[in-house]
């Protein structure tokens, strides 16, 4: 099945400034196969695909498609020349003050030869097609802006679908996506396989990989570090080859919990929702996991004061906690990290300690007046302890890698002490062993506080958690200890209530 | 925050890892504006007569210092990912008032300016809680104050112009007169080096800037807004009350444009119906040619301050040059758009 590469790079370098990320990759892409592009946080994955997709400019290196020299001076141009890309900051993908019809078709409506006058109806029309070639089922009329970030991401994915690509490049497309939904995504990439399309595939999440992969290449430091073809395929291999080491097992020992720290009695997250009750308490880690939609982002704002309950009381510590806004929250020690960290997350116009302080700004400034000093003092420790991958403290959030700025955001929270840490989607965009040092971490500072996880990755809770909760239709219906499980309850639990239900 | 990235930078290029030297670009955008400032004060030392003195220097700052006041605040809202375009008839609405209450009602120069900040709070309250609660857009909220400002200001002395012993709608003559206190603001004159140089208006000009700078760039107040205007949903999981801030931000632009209503009325001595026509305009100028100044890129007090400058300065430069009064709109428009294209075009090319 060996054919010719459509497209094919040599000899790729960049460099920001002092700082070499490429340092002369080739790479092959062949028609109807999906390469997976696997590194750590920080390896050059995006770098080297806003080069092909021509938003950065290369320092050296060739790229060819089908045999003619390939080099884009332009996104635009790029898209024109076949070679279609879903960036990993999702927001570029979509522009955010029109509606998802005209997103949809925005390139034909911008494209050469596309006509002076346009027909709204029959845009409609073309974004219907485009929508349901995706199974989007999505308000045509509804504004970007006010979609969630999944939807966001499918829109972007089915607008680079839409562009019959000859080459098309994913970037972290599933990071803040159900499983439903990436399933969905999983199907549209394996028919463009079939129809001969080059795929290029950034993902680290190993569930994607499995599922996806004709062949992995791992990128170590800019330099390719291993291409791993032979099926069937060397996935342990693969992340070695990205790491440079073996990763750690994230085999952990459960621990129970001492005196309760948070209840919640009688909580009712919407109005017909079953309403439940939950105690954590000191010392340990809870995973709550369940699809995508089913209240977890719910919950996790109700305990932070972003959000009131329909009903019910909570405690903290034994006192009354019913907090109106997140600074009560985080005056009375509970703190939330919040996903999709480019909506919720980070300042864009701050650099990384200006970031890391912003919750805390109160606590470390002597009069109103801050104190830089200490800013960089805090950021500099989270940076060592979470293994930040950046030049100084002083960086631009824009100048990190995606996986690295979601340390930032966690470490922002871990800088103080808090009774409650909440985290929803802590590993959004984290490669597989930051992950594991991450929730290493969680896990050993966990002590003298109660600390709450929602993920929906099942993996991620085994890797974290003493207990796992299931979250369905904004009510929790399962609880297990993260020793001898029941897979087969738990995935029941999962999946069987919703459909119960739904 | 400019300053410090500045120092931070210089400090960088000085130590033992790998050093980053700025390339001509980057150079060009940090200091592209205060090199042509310079250039220009330069140029008009050496080919005007007179330029060269304290006395033009002070004329300069006069010159802006009401321009200079309001586009401080407006700086405020800009920070805050807002906008004010009442701030031109927050002034004039201050300076009718407080010639009202001393002409017509025979208040003293302490209630005027009472009055007068009054006026600036609350139209920055409602300014704000229109744009936060009733969810209008800044531009459009501020745009329908700018009106009705316009519009108030005119009602009591039935569009008249206030000034001592005028007539009022009823057939009276108005009784009251512009204490001499509050005339003070407009006519005293400090001195420094030389005996009766600097003006009131000079000194609260210095006196805001420093004010405003110190806040936005040292305090946790001033942080936070920054953090407001750039990632909203982010600052209020921070923990950020971003309503009282945004509303924050209103009432501060509110009260600098009345700060510069008082000194306008004090520097006239009337109140005047027609004057005050440009203030908007140029004050916003100003603060948006603050955006270049050190390759901020972004609304700052210095570069607000700079950006008020530089307008005095080239202004003057040109009169003293002898070019007609009816160019400067033009040559206005000039800089503000050189600054614009310093600021997004320079920073944002592709790497
Ligand atoms: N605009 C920039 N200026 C300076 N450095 C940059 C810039 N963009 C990326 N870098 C640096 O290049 C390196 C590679 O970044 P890149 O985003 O390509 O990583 P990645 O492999 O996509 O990582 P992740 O899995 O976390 O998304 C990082 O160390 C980052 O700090
Ligand atoms: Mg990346």
């Amino acid at each position: 099945m060996v054919q010719e590469a459509v497209f094919r790079i040599e000899g790729l370098r960049k460099s920001f400034g002092p700082n070499q990320v490429l340092g002369g990759v080739d790479l092959e892409l062949r028609a109807g196969v999906i390469t997976v592009l696997m590194g750590a946080n920080g390896a050059g994955k995006s770098t080297l695909v806003r080069i092909v997709s021509g938003v950065y400019d290369r320092d050296a290196g060739r790229i060819t498609l089908a045999g003619q020299v390939f080099s884009p001076s332009s996104p635009a141009e790029a898209i024109r020349a076949g070679v279609v890309t879903v960036h990993q900051n999702i927001n570029d993908g979509v522009v955010a003050d029109l509606d998802v019809a005209t997103n949809l078709t925005l390139d034909r409506l911008n494209g050469r030869g596309a006509p002076l006058v346009f027909n709204p109806r029959r845009v409609r029309r073309e974004a219907a097609a485009v929508a349901a070639r995706m199974g989007l089922s999505i308000d045509l009329t509804a504004r970007i802006s006010d979609l969630s970030l999944a939807d966001r991401q499918m829109v972007a994915i089915a607008r680079a679908m839409a562009h019959e690509p000859k080459v098309l490049i994913l970037d972290e497309p599933t990071s803040s996506l159900s499983s439903a939904e990436a399933e969905r995504l999983f199907q549209v990439v394996e028919r463009l396989r079939a129809r001969g399309v080059a795929i290029l595939y950034i993902s680290h999440r190993m569930s994607d990989i499995r599922r996806l992969a004709d062949t992995i290449v791992s990128l170590r430091d800019g330099r390719i570090s291993g291409i791993f073809e032979d099926q069937p395929l060397d996935y342990e291999g693969a992340v070695n080859a990205m790491l440079g080491k073996k990763i750690s097992a994230g085999d952990i020992s459960v621990r129970a919990a001492t005196a309760p720290v948070l209840h919640a009695a009688n909580l009712q997250l919407t109005p017909t929702s079953r309403p439940f009750s939950l105690t954590l308490g000191g010392g340990e880690v809870v995973a709550i996991t369940g699809l995508v939609g089913v209240g977890k982002t719910a919950l996790a704002e109700t305990l932070f004061g972003v959000r009131a309950p329909v009903s019910g009381g909570m405690t903290l510590d034994g006192a009354d906690y019913a907090p109106r806004s997140t600074r009560q929250a985080i005056e009375r020690g509970v703190f939330l990290v919040a996903k999709d960290r480019g909506e919720n997350g980070i300042v864009p116009g701050f650099n990384i300690y200006e970031n890391i302080s912003l919750p805390f700004l109160k606590r470390i400034s002597n009069f109103g007046i801050t104190s830089r000093r200490s800013e960089r003092d805090l950021a500099r420790t989270q940076i060592a302890s979470l293994g930040v991958v950046c030049r100084s403290e002083r960086d631009e959030m824009s100048t990190l890698s995606g996986g690295n700025q979601q340390k930032v955001m966690v470490g922002r929270w871990l800088t103080q002490a808090s009774r409650v840490l909440i985290l929803d989607e802590p590993f959004q965009g984290v490669d597989i062993s930051a992950r594991r040092d991450l929730a290493a971490k969680l896990r050993a500072s966990a002590i003298g506080r109660a600390t709450l996880v929602f993920v929906t990755e099942l993996d991620e809770a085994f890797e974290i958690a003493d207990r796992i909760l299931v979250m369905s239709e904004h009510t929790l219906v399962g609880e297990h200890r993260n020793a001898d499980i029941n897979v087969d309850k738990l995935l029941a639990e999962i999946a069987g209530q919703h459909q119960m239900v739904g | 925050m400019n300053l410090e990235q500045t120092k931070t930078l210089n400090a960088a290029t000085g130590a033992p890892h790998p050093v980053h030297k700025l390339t001509i670009r980057e150079l060009a955008i940090k200091y592209g504006f205060l090199v042509l400032l310079l250039g220009l004060i330069l140029f008009f030392c050496a080919f005007t007569n007179g330029f060269a003195s304290p006395q033009s220097a002070v004329f300069i700052l006069q010159s802006v210092a009401i321009t200079g006041i309001l586009a401080l605040g407006v700086t405020a809202t800009l920070v805050v990912g807002g906008f004010d375009l009442s701030i031109g008839s927050v002034a004039t609405t201050a300076m009718m008032a407080s010639s009202y209450v001393m002409v017509v009602m025979g208040g003293d120069a302490f209630t005027a300016m009472l009055v007068c900040i009054l006026i600036g709070v609350v139209v920055g309250l409602i300014n704000g809680f229109l744009i936060v609660y009733m969810r209008v857009p800044d531009l459009l909220a501020t745009l329908g104050m700018m009106f009705l400002l316009v519009g108030l200001q005119r009602i009591p002395t039935e569009g008249r112009s206030i000034a001592t012993g005028m007539t009022m709608p009823d057939g009276s003559v108005a009784s009251g007169t512009f204490s001499p206190a509050f005339l003070a603001l407009g006519r005293h004159r400090f001195d420094f080096v030389l005996p009766n140089l600097v003006p009131v208006s000079v000194v609260v000009l210095i006196l805001l800037a420093i004010v405003i700078w110190f806040f936005l760039e040292y305090t946790r107040f001033g942080r936070m807004m920054y953090a407001v205007g750039s990632n909203e949903r982010a600052a209020q999981l921070a923990g950020a009350p971003v309503n009282a801030y945004k509303i924050s931000a209103y009432v501060i632009s509110g009260v600098f444009a009345s700060i510069g209503g008082i000194l306008l009325a004090a520097r006239l001595g009337r109140g005047d119906i027609a004057s005050g026509n440009n203030l908007l305009l140029d004050s916003v100028a100003a603060a948006l040619i603050g955006f270049a100044v050190l390759g901020a890129a972004k609304p700052n007090a210095f570069g607000t301050a700079i950006g008020a400058l530089f307008v005095g300065v080239l202004l003057q430069g040109l009169t003293m040059m002898n070019a007609p009064y009816y160019t400067q709109d033009f040559v206005k428009g000039g800089v503000l758009v050189i600054a614009l294209v310093f600021t997004f075009a320079l920073s944002q090319r592709r790497r």
